[in-house]
Parts: C-alpha cells; structure tokens; sequence
C-alpha cells in the first residue's frame, strides 16, 4: 500500500518536473529571443526566422524517436547512421532512375527505416541487447552499409531532379514543407503519446519497468514499437536530409545522433528515463538552433559554436539536476 | 521474485561467462589469426603485426580507465574530445609559446587530467547523469579545440617526440607506444584487481546505494576514475600527436565509440558490475587483428567497421540466448 503511494507521488512528481522543465526552457527562450532581437534587428526578420526553423527541421524529427527511447531508459544511437543510410539509398535510387515519383521516394525512405529500426527492435525486446550496445553496433553498420551501397560514390545535388529537391522547399501557406513536415510529426506524436494506449504504456514502461510488468504490461511490444518508431522517423529523416542538401556522402549526418540526444536532454526529457515531453525537445531543438543563430548573426566566428552548444548542454543539466533537488527537498 | 532472477543471473555472469570470456576471445583470436593467414600470406610477418598495433594504440590506451567508467555504471562520451583538446594546448605551448616539449607534454596530460577531473566533478559531486555531463563536455572540448585553433593545424614537433609514436625500441621491430601500453595495461589491471580502489569500482557497480551506506567514498572514486580516463585520453593525444606528426580539430573524431566497443567486447557489462582489464587488452587486439587481416584483403576502413558493429551485437547476443536456454533447462528440471 505505502509503495503504491509513493509510486503514485513520485510519477506526480516526475510530471510536474518535466512540465516545470519545459517552462523553464520557454521562458530561456523567450528572454534570449527578446535580449537578441533587441540587439540585432536583423533576429525577427522572416528570412532569419525561416532559417533557424529550417535548420532544426530534421533534428526535430529525428529527437522525437530519441525522445521515446530515452523514456524507456534506452538511447538510440543509430538514428545518425540511418538517416546517412537512408539519404544514400533514395539518394542514389533517385540518381539512377529516370522519372521516380517523389512519393514513392518519400514512402522508400520511410520503409527503409521502419526496416532499419525493426533490426534495433528485435535485437532489443527480443534478444535483450542492452539498447546502447545495440544501436553502437547498428550505427557502425549501418555507416558501413553506406559505402557498400555507393562504392564510394556521393549523390550531389545537381544529379538529382529538381522535383526531388522540392519535397523539402515547395512552400505551404508560405511555410517551406520541411517546417510543416516537422510541425506535422511533433503534433502527431504529442498525442500519440498522450492518448493511445501503447503510448502511456511508454511512459508506464518507462517510469517503472517492473511495476509495468506486473500491471500486465506487454514490455516487449513498447520496446519494439519504440524502436521502430525511432528508426521510421530517421528514415523520414534521411529522405528529408537528402532533399535538403541534395548531396549525400558517406559522412552524411554523422555525429548528428548527439545532437538529436542534446535537443532531448536541453528539452528536459529526463536521462534515467521515465518522463519527457515533444515539446520539450521542440524546445530544447529550437534553443540549441536559436543559440546556434544568434552566434551567426552576431559575427561571432563559426569555431565557438560548439564550445557556446556544450555550455548550454551542461547548463542545462545542471539546472535541471539543481531544481530535481530543490524539488526533493520541498 | 525480480530481485531471484537478477541474483540468479549475476552469479551467472560471474560463474558462466565472466570466467570463460578471455577463453572466448582468445579462441577467437586464434580463428582470426588462422582464416587471415589461410588468405594472405602477409599477416603473420613480425613486422607487420607489431606495425599493425600502432593503429589501435591510442583507443588501447583509452581503454583501460574506460573499463573502470563503464564497471562502476556510468559512461564517457567525452574521451575523444578530451584527447584533442589536451593536445592541441600541449602543440600550442611548444609551438606558440616555444615551451621545451617535456613541459608541454606535461601540461597536456594536466590538462586531460583536469577535462576529466570536471567530469567527475559534475558526475561525483553535482550529481548529473554521466550520459547528459559527458555529451556536454563532448561539445565543450571540442568545441574549444575549434576556438584555439580553428581550422588549423598545430605540427613541427621535435623528433625525439615523435619518436613516441614513429619509434621502435632500439632495433627491434616493437613499438615504443606498444610499451607504453602494456605498462599501463599492467598498472591498470593491477590497480582494479589487487587494490581495495579496484574493489570499490566493483563494489559501486554492483550496488551504489549499499556502497554509500557501507562508507565506500562513492563520489570520490567516481572523481578519481574519471580523472584517470582524461589522464589517458591526454596519453592518447600525446601518442597520436606523435604518431600523425601533426594535430587538427578533428583529432580522434568518433574515437570514444571505438573505446567503448571495445571494452563492452572485452566482457565489461554495460550495465556495470563486472568486467577484467585482460579481457578488454584481449578484445582490443582482437579488433586490431580483424581490422588489419581486412586491410590486408583491401577491405575499406568503413566496410570494416560493418563486422566490429556484428561482433558487439554477437558478443552480447550469444551470451544471453545460451544462458536463456541454460535456465529453461534448469527451470524444468526445478519443475520436474
């Protein structure tokens, strides 16, 4: 009995957390955004907001699956490898063959990840690999695969059609797609993950996996469905990726997994698991890209972005873990 | 009945596979080493194989305190970046400032010591999650490495520097950065397995909660094993520093997952608790050997790293299936 309460205070109080979290990044943003727009004019401009938008488009996409395998105490990191993967296969496929219909290029990606990450899936639910081993070993794979697909070779941007380059441009209420592509992704998995049933049993899963075991449960399929999700997404991701620089290499969005788990980790998603919101990693991505633009805009010189988005990292958990802690003791 | 399960499968972690790990890798070594030379009559020449763990060295060496990190439960992400970093200011003091190279030397490895005195700090003692602190200082280092030198490169190091990474002791064919590995390799093993700090890595993997009720100085051997892995990631820089003759920002770009790859194959379980420093030593070679006989048959780099991500995943998989089928036996004759 006394254990059931507390279960029950402690999951009231992951919530407020992760919604306490969220605000507190808004509310970052927010200052940031009018400190900045009060010092550069150029920041609200639409031509600069399209850009910061634009630039955090995949990333979005991308994090939403990071997000649900961080819930279940997992992390995936092959997301980076399928999104190469993925681009190099459209990429090439699109290359090579007259006249593809987009859509079906769009779907291909899709598949190929759903593909991708039923691999991650079954590895996982089915032959308990630890996730972060797991999707170490996929991710190196994966990258592998790509050369393997290419012989080397890169897509670049004028070997593709111009329709193929549209899929992320053409504009929609003045909006390039991209934006509502991601837009569209983050209000589709906000409510899946509020009201069907597989996702609560995310977050029951996540929160206490052998309570959720004993509540019935059914533990493998939220692994897999979570891994799928996540792999599905970066191949979405990857087609997206393709048709916005145009050029595919072998190196194509590498290291860009850390970056999908630092939107989630600024966005207030919490690392041990358990509790995390869309749009805190819409937060967290749209922090890290407006940081990211203001360092432009600013004329500061390219070389301190990444010291400036490892300080904001680390303050950003260091907050989160310093209010985890007032928190506790109130 | 969740505690039973996990005590049953401790013990036999600890029993089963833990005890026949090495044995596993060194039968595999042996498989390696026979297909390699069965198709290329080049991979069992002495030179070539001494020549062939230059390769590896710095991942080697970065190993042996990953060990520890990953054995007390935690992770870290920001090695690579580290090395990097503490070499980049170890060039800059020799060539900016004209510092003699022992110095500078001596300043880089205090300075990774320090990158991963922070980490400990902010996993020891500010209580953050090693994923999250270590993703951020993954940026910070690098990113500063970007700041001192942009896209630079920092070379024109003395010889008897680079010596560390080109040379050879005296006119045998062994590397010197060999050496230098199997002395830490050594201190390593004997630091986790015959002092009371090697217990209390064990001992805070297996039950940190219990650890800090017993009065094991928890935070302070958190703190001290990441200092060691930044100590090392400066080791790491100063050999491939020597060994490139030169250091860019990209220095060990994506090395901390090779690390961690090999220490996990190396019998080191992820979840902490358990794991040999012969084990990760056996492991590294093994991946040596698979990279170089596929150099050998022109395997490019990248395909290559398609059968060390297959060995990982095989290495956890195959484990847990035979233990499945182990239980399901045992439960049977339980029920019989």
């Amino acid at each position: 009995m006394e254990s059931t309460i507390k279960q029950t205070s402690s999951r009231d109080f992951a919530s407020t957390l992760a919604n306490f979290r969220e605000l507190v990044v808004l509310f970052l943003t927010i200052i940031l955004v009018i400190a900045v727009s009060i010092r550069q004019p150029v920041f609200l401009t639409a031509d600069n907001i399209n850009d910061i938008l634009l630039s955090i488009a995949v990333t979005v996409i991308v994090a939403v699956g990071q997000m649900m395998a961080i819930v279940i105490r997992g992390i995936d990191l092959s997301v980076s490898s399928t999104v190469g993967l993925v681009a190099m296969a459209v990429g090439l496929t699109i290359r090579d063959t007259t006249n593809f219909p987009m859509g079906i290029a769009v779907l291909m990606g899709i598949g190929l990840g759903i593909l991708l990450g039923s691999v991650n899936a079954l590895l996982i639910a089915k032959g308990k690999v630890p996730p972060i081993i797991c999707t170490l070993g996929t991710m190196s794979i994966y990258r592998g695969l790509m050369p393997v697909l290419s012989n080397g070779e890169w897509v670049n941007s004028y070997q593709v059609p111009k329709s193929f380059l549209a899929i992320t441009r053409f504009p929609i209420f003045g909006i390039p797609a991209l934006v509502i592509y991601a837009a569209l992704v983050a209000i589709i998995f906000y409510f899946f993950l509020k009201y069907t049933r597989i996702g609560r049993e995310i977050f029951a899963f996540g929160s206490n996996p052998s309570a959720s075991i004993v509540a019935g449960i059914p533990v493998d399929r939220v692994k897999m469905t979570v891994f799928i999700l996540s792999g599905m997404l970066a191949g979405f991701g990857g087609v997206l990726w393709a048709s916005r620089y145009g050029s595919v290499t072998n190196d194509t969005a590498i290291g860009f997994e850390l970056s999908t788990v630092a939107a989630c980790v600024i966005g207030g998603v919490n690392v041990y698991g358990g509790s995390g919101t869309v749009s805190g990693v819409v937060l967290g991505a749209l922090f890290l890209g407006i940081v990211t633009n203001v360092l432009t805009i600013s004329g500061i010189p390219p070389f301190w972005r990444l010291t400036v988005q490892g300080l904001v990292i680390l303050l950003a958990v260091i907050v989160d873990a310093e209010i985890n802690r007032r928190l506790k003791k109130s | 009945m969740a505690t039973l399960n996990q005590s049953e499968k401790k013990s036999l972690t600890f029993g089963a596979i833990f005890g026949r790990w090495e044995v596993t890798l060194i039968l595999l070594i042996i498989i390696v080493s026979i297909v390699c030379t069965s198709l290329s009559p080049y991979f069992l020449d002495v030179t070539n194989l001494f020549n062939m763990t230059t390769n590896f060295m710095e991942k080697a060496v970065m190993a042996l305190p990953m060990a520890f990190v990953i054995i007390i439960g935690a992770i870290d992400l920001s090695v690579a970046s580290n090395l990097a970093l503490s070499s980049i200011i170890m060039g800059l003091l020799y060539q900016g400032l004209g510092l003699p190279i022992w110095v500078a030397m001596i300043v880089g490895l205090i300075v990774g010591t320090f990158g991963g005195f922070i980490n400990g700090i902010l996993i020891g003692k500010v209580k953050l999650p090693a994923l999250a602190a270590t993703l951020g200082t993954y940026a910070l280092y690098r990113g500063l490495c970007y700041s001192f030198i942009g896209d630079q490169t920092v070379a024109n190091f003395p010889d008897s520097f680079l010596n560390i990474g080109l040379g050879t002791i005296g006119s045998t064919p062994i590397p010197v950065q060999l050496v230098i590995f199997l002395v830490f390799a050594v201190i390593y093993g004997l630091l986790l397995h015959r002092t009371t700090f090697g217990r209390f890595t064990y001992a805070i993997g297996q039950n940190e909660e219990g650890c800090r009720f017993s009065g094991v100085p928890v935070d302070r051997t958190k703190i001290i094993i990441f200092s060691l892995n930044g100590l090392m990631a400066a080791v790491a820089g100063i050999i491939l520093a020597a060994r490139f003759t030169s250091v860019r920002v990209d220095a060990g770009l994506g090395y901390e997952l090779d690390v961690i790859t090999a220490v996990v194959l190396g019998g080191v379980d992820i979840a902490g608790g358990s794991g040999t420093i012969f084990g990760v030593v056996l492991s590294l070679f093994l991946l040596g050997l698979i990279r170089y006989g596929m150099s050998l048959l022109n395997i490019s780099g990248q395909i290559q790293s398609i059968a060390v991500g297959c060995m990982l995943i095989i290495a956890i998989l195959v484990p847990y299936v035979t233990r499945q089928i182990r239980q399901k036996t045992r439960k049977q004759q339980l029920v019989e």
